[in-house]
């Protein structure tokens, strides 16, 4: 068993999360970044309405939809710092897909709309549902 | 006499009934200081992080170079941000914070710098209307508890601010004026330079943890040598602004402590000082009820012996 890194899943309002995963995986502009233990040290930027995957926590795998925000690495610590966040479980489905409808909907190249379908579907997505 | 009595008994109801107001909100104060409180605490693992980060960024590329960073050179306009409250009761709150703002307006206009105002909290915004002084920008109905959508706000528009040249209406610092929370029964008004930022300011544990590890080469530094993704100076750039954000957070967050601690200290002394007013006006209805009945028994018995003595005369 390889050795585990210890994550911190962090938002300006408060901690979402602590504790143990064995790989966390997170999109930044540049494309997907696996970490494991023994990575070396990164910081890297987080895109805005991205889900970020941690694997082998306790109970199976977490899910967490972050909307911009930042990860660092280093020594086996790994810190998720979103500006806002929503773990898996906390979501709620309905609401994401409603958001996500009306977001479509205006179907515009409304910048902010853009963003806002894009976090609804990490939501969905962070949920466990395919959008 | 008995227009006295009602008199004084008419006082003791009103300040019964501001005392239960007073009260009130000082338990109301009581109580959101401790989640006040709590939130200031939960705001602390993200502000550490992103702090770490930004001195890491920056003692191991000294190159790196950013508009935030630097100081401009022929600044003369300056943003002062203001962190007021929306509600009054809290004592000398507003005061001491419009106070402390005054006087850095002075040293900014000897320096031969214009203030431009920022306020948040419709106290300070008030203060400034009544003065008819220009206002830059007014943001209330968070003050006691923000979120953090608020700091973004606030923060976006301070940034962008700093960004413009100050010829199209930038400015070339900003200061904040807020309120430190040292304690329950101790709050400072304190004003601090937001931007340009301080690098000595946030590295400062840092340097002592490094300073404890002298002689050893930068590698075994505290800070590890992150690798950054996409670019050192993508990151910094996305960083810097978060940075601004998570620190007028932070500044927020002490001062909505403040304030509900300035209210429930103010509400306190009011309660206690209506309790006390309460017993002295309770003394002196008694009296005048004693006096009322002494003049009706005196009354009486004067009527009674003039009664007798007329009687006496007449038999």
């Amino acid at each position: 068993m390889a050795a585990k890194l210890q994550v911190e899943l962090v938002s300006p309002e408060r901690r979402l999360w602590a504790g143990e995963a064995e790989m966390v995986i997170a999109k930044t502009p540049e494309g997907e970044v696996g970490v494991m233990a023994r990575h070396a040290p990164v910081f890297g930027t987080l895109v805005d309405g991205s889900v970020v995957r941690l694997k082998g926590v306790e109970d199976g795998d977490l899910y967490a939809a972050v909307y911009g925000g930042f990860f660092s690495v280093a020594e086996n610590r790994v810190s998720i710092l979103a500006e806002a966040a929503e773990l898996g479980g906390e979501i709620d489905i309905e609401e994401a897909k409603t958001a996500l409808e009306r977001a479509l909907a205006s179907n515009d190249e409304d910048e902010v709309a853009k963003i806002e379908a894009q976090r609804a579907k990490a939501r969905l997505r962070a949920a466990g549902h395919e959008a | 006499m008995g227009a006295q009595l009602r008199a004084i008994r008419g006082r003791i109801r009103s300040t019964k009934s501001i005392a239960k107001i007073t009260k009130a909100q000082e338990l109301i104060a009581s109580s959101r200081i401790i989640k006040a409180q709590q939130r200031m605490q939960a705001a602390g693992p993200y502000a550490r992080e992103i702090t770490r980060a930004v001195s890491a960024l920056i003692s191991h590329h000294p190159t790196v170079n950013h508009p935030l960073l630097t100081e401009k050179a022929d600044g003369n306009r300056a943003a002062i941000l203001l962190l007021t409250s929306d509600s009054g009761f809290c004592g000398g709150f507003n005061a001491n914070v419009l106070r402390e703002s005054e006087a850095l307006v002075a040293k900014l206009r000897e320096e031969g710098k214009e203030p431009v105002a920022y306020i948040a909290g419709r106290k300070g915004a008030d203060w400034y209307r009544f003065r008819d002084r220009p206002t830059e920008e007014l943001w209330s109905g968070f003050s006691a508890q923000p979120a953090y959508v608020n700091a973004e706000e606030v923060g976006h528009t301070l940034v962008e601010a700093f960004r413009t040249p100050a010829e199209e209406g930038g400015v070339d610092e900003i200061h904040v004026v807020f309120t430190e929370f040292v304690s329950m029964m101790t709050q400072r008004p304190q004003v601090i330079r937001l931007l340009p930022l301080e690098i000595e300011e946030e590295t400062e544990e840092a340097a002592e943890e490094a300073a404890a590890a002298s002689g050893a080469s930068d590698d075994s530094g505290p800070l590890p040598e992150y690798e950054f993704e996409p670019s050192p100076e993508a990151v910094l750039d996305a960083l810097l602004p978060g940075y601004v954000q998570s620190r007028l957070w932070n500044l927020m967050l002490q001062s909505a402590a403040s304030e509900l601690a300035a209210r429930r200290r103010a509400m306190k002394s009011a309660t206690d000082n209506a309790n006390d007013l309460i017993e002295v006006l309770t003394r002196q209805a008694n009296q005048a009820r004693q006096a009322e009945i002494t003049q009706e028994i005196s009354e009486i018995v004067g009527g009674a012996d003039a009664l007798a003595e007329s009687n006496a005369g007449s038999e």
